[in-house]
């Protein structure tokens, strides 16, 4: 590689393989001839290279789980607030002008149901339901709606356009109509399948029946402007995957916790007062 | 001051709005413009996001783009607008909470955007952190202006609303016995990439005489 070398006489540069014995401009003997050194780095060799991309990585791995583990405990705390803001919602609560933690710890009760029964809850308080369905611990919320009504508060999750769904049905105190909802999404498109987070699309499930006299779910979401017989619900316009996400959601969820909603006989016309086995004899026989 | 806002300076902020805007003249970010326009105030949000996000990371690569090896810029000027964006949307989360589920979905949508690497690879990569700097807040409301008209028309026209508020009365609308109806077609996502194409189109008519 060519060095750059200087010639003090003449004060010109010109570059060599080495130290050359005379300036080939003026001919000055080598004594007045320096070498330049190039400052700084070169920022394009190879060590270089991988020395910045590790320095890098490095430093903003350190960043990022440094900024996560110090502000995780505000984060899980504000998503704990949400969640029960969100469960408050869908008992016809503005989450948005109440102190949702107060008011969350004076009207609702986190229950878990065994055998069809429910058993206060006592542990933490859980934010994603998910994993808990499909384990089968079954929380239900008992509560007050804001008009006063008791109501059974069910989580249920599901999956939509681009990512999950997830929300709180709020169910009478007969087990049969649907008293408020609320949904939300992880990710859904803007101004189309995010509008399932929006008021007047949850409110339509108000009053709606939930099962048919032999247990099934019939209430579930159609085709936008669709929506005719009691147990349907108009979808989103232009977001018609998010609106069957909504309903496959709402069917499997409640699907889920036919054990509890399904002993009264609110939902067993047939069976006015049926036992489990005859009620899941009724099933298999369909 | 004086120096601050020369008008080398000032052409770095004003053009990009108009001129040389990142949608209309250099394309850019388009698939994000059809993701979150069908309504006004997604739109809004995104448009901010996008300028505060371009504007602090031209900042950072202008400051490191001496440093930086040529053969793996691109690697680290995603690398600092992941990072920028990650950190903030986790302050976002524990500080603003409610402000953090408004932006969820635009997260990831800001860190792919193509302006930002545009602006970070064409304009921050040559010049020093403050032109920079105006360079991305210019970048950024240039396409903050033609998301809020795209979102406008098609909120306007597809819902009858904008920002959520109905604007056109109830009672025009067929179900009511009137004589106007939605047009389904505006909230589809290529309706979007239609009316980017007559913005452009207005736009060029207009500046013609200048190019």
């Amino acid at each position: 590689m060519a060095k750059k070398f200087i010639c003090e006489q003449c004060g010109q540069t010109f570059e060599a393989a080495s130290m050359p014995d005379k300036c080939p401009i003026c001919g000055a003997d080598s004594s007045k001839i320096k070498e330049v050194k190039s400052k700084g780095i070169n920022t394009n060799s190879n060590v270089y290279t991988i020395c910045y991309a590790a320095v890098m990585v490095i430093i903003v791995a350190f960043l990022l789980a440094f900024v996560a583990s110090a502000l995780k405990e505000t984060q899980d705390a504000n998503v704990a607030n949400d969640t029960k803001g969100q469960i408050l919602s869908a008992l016809g609560y503005d989450k948005a002008t109440i102190d949702v933690a107060a008011v969350f710890a004076e009207k609702v009760q986190d229950n878990l149901v065994e055998e069809g029964e429910l058993k206060p809850y006592e542990g933490k308080f859980n934010t994603t339901y998910g994993s808990l369905i499909k384990n089968g611990e079954l929380h239900v919320f008992t509560a007050t709606t804001a008009n006063g009504e008791k109501a059974y508060v069910i989580p249920v999750v599901g999956r939509g356009l681009w990512g999950g769904l997830w929300g709180y049905i709020a169910v009478n105190e007969a087990k049969d109509k649907v008293l408020g909802t609320y949904f939300y999404h992880e990710s859904e498109t803007a101004g189309l399948g995010a509008r399932i987070g929006e008021k007047w699309f949850q409110d339509q499930f108000i009053g709606k029946p939930i099962f048919d006299q032999r247990n099934n779910v019939v209430l579930t979401v159609v085709k936008a402007g669709a929506a005719q017989n009691e147990n349907e619900v108009d979808g989103v316009t232009g977001a018609t995957l998010t609106s069957n996400g909504v309903a496959a959601m709402v069917k499997d969820g409640l699907t889920a916790y036919r054990g509890f909603l399904c002993w009264s006989e609110c939902c067993c016309e047939k069976h006015a007062d049926c036992t489990k086995e005859e009620c899941e004899k009724t099933d298999v026989e369909q | 001051m004086s120096k601050l806002f020369s008008e080398e300076n000032k052409a770095a902020f004003s053009s990009p709005i108009n001129l040389n805007n990142p949608v209309a003249v250099q394309v850019l970010g388009i698939c994000s413009a059809l993701a979150v326009t069908s309504q006004l105030k997604p739109a809004i949000v995104m448009g901010l996001s996008v300028t505060v996000i371009t504007a602090f990371s031209n900042v950072i690569i202008s400051l490191l783009r001496k440093t930086i090896p040529n053969r793996i810029r691109i690697i680290v000027q995603l690398v600092v607008v992941a990072a920028l964006v990650t950190i903030v949307s986790q302050i976002l989360k524990a500080y603003v909470y409610d402000v953090s589920v408004q932006l969820s979905v635009y997260v990831g949508l800001i860190i792919t955007n193509c302006i930002l690497m545009g602006r970070l690879e064409a304009f921050a990569m040559q010049n020093s952190p403050w032109p920079s700097f105006l360079d991305g807040i210019g970048n950024g409301l240039g396409y903050a202006i033609i998301l809020v008209i795209v979102g406008f028309v098609r909120e306007l026209f597809g819902f009858g609303s904008l920002f959520g508020y109905q604007i056109i009365p109830d009672s025009w609308y067929v179900a009511n016995g009137g004589w106007y109806m939605n047009n389904g077609m505006m909230v589809m996502p290529a309706m979007s990439l239609i009316i980017v194409g007559c913005v452009i189109w207005a736009h060029r008519a207009y500046n013609k005489e200048e190019k």
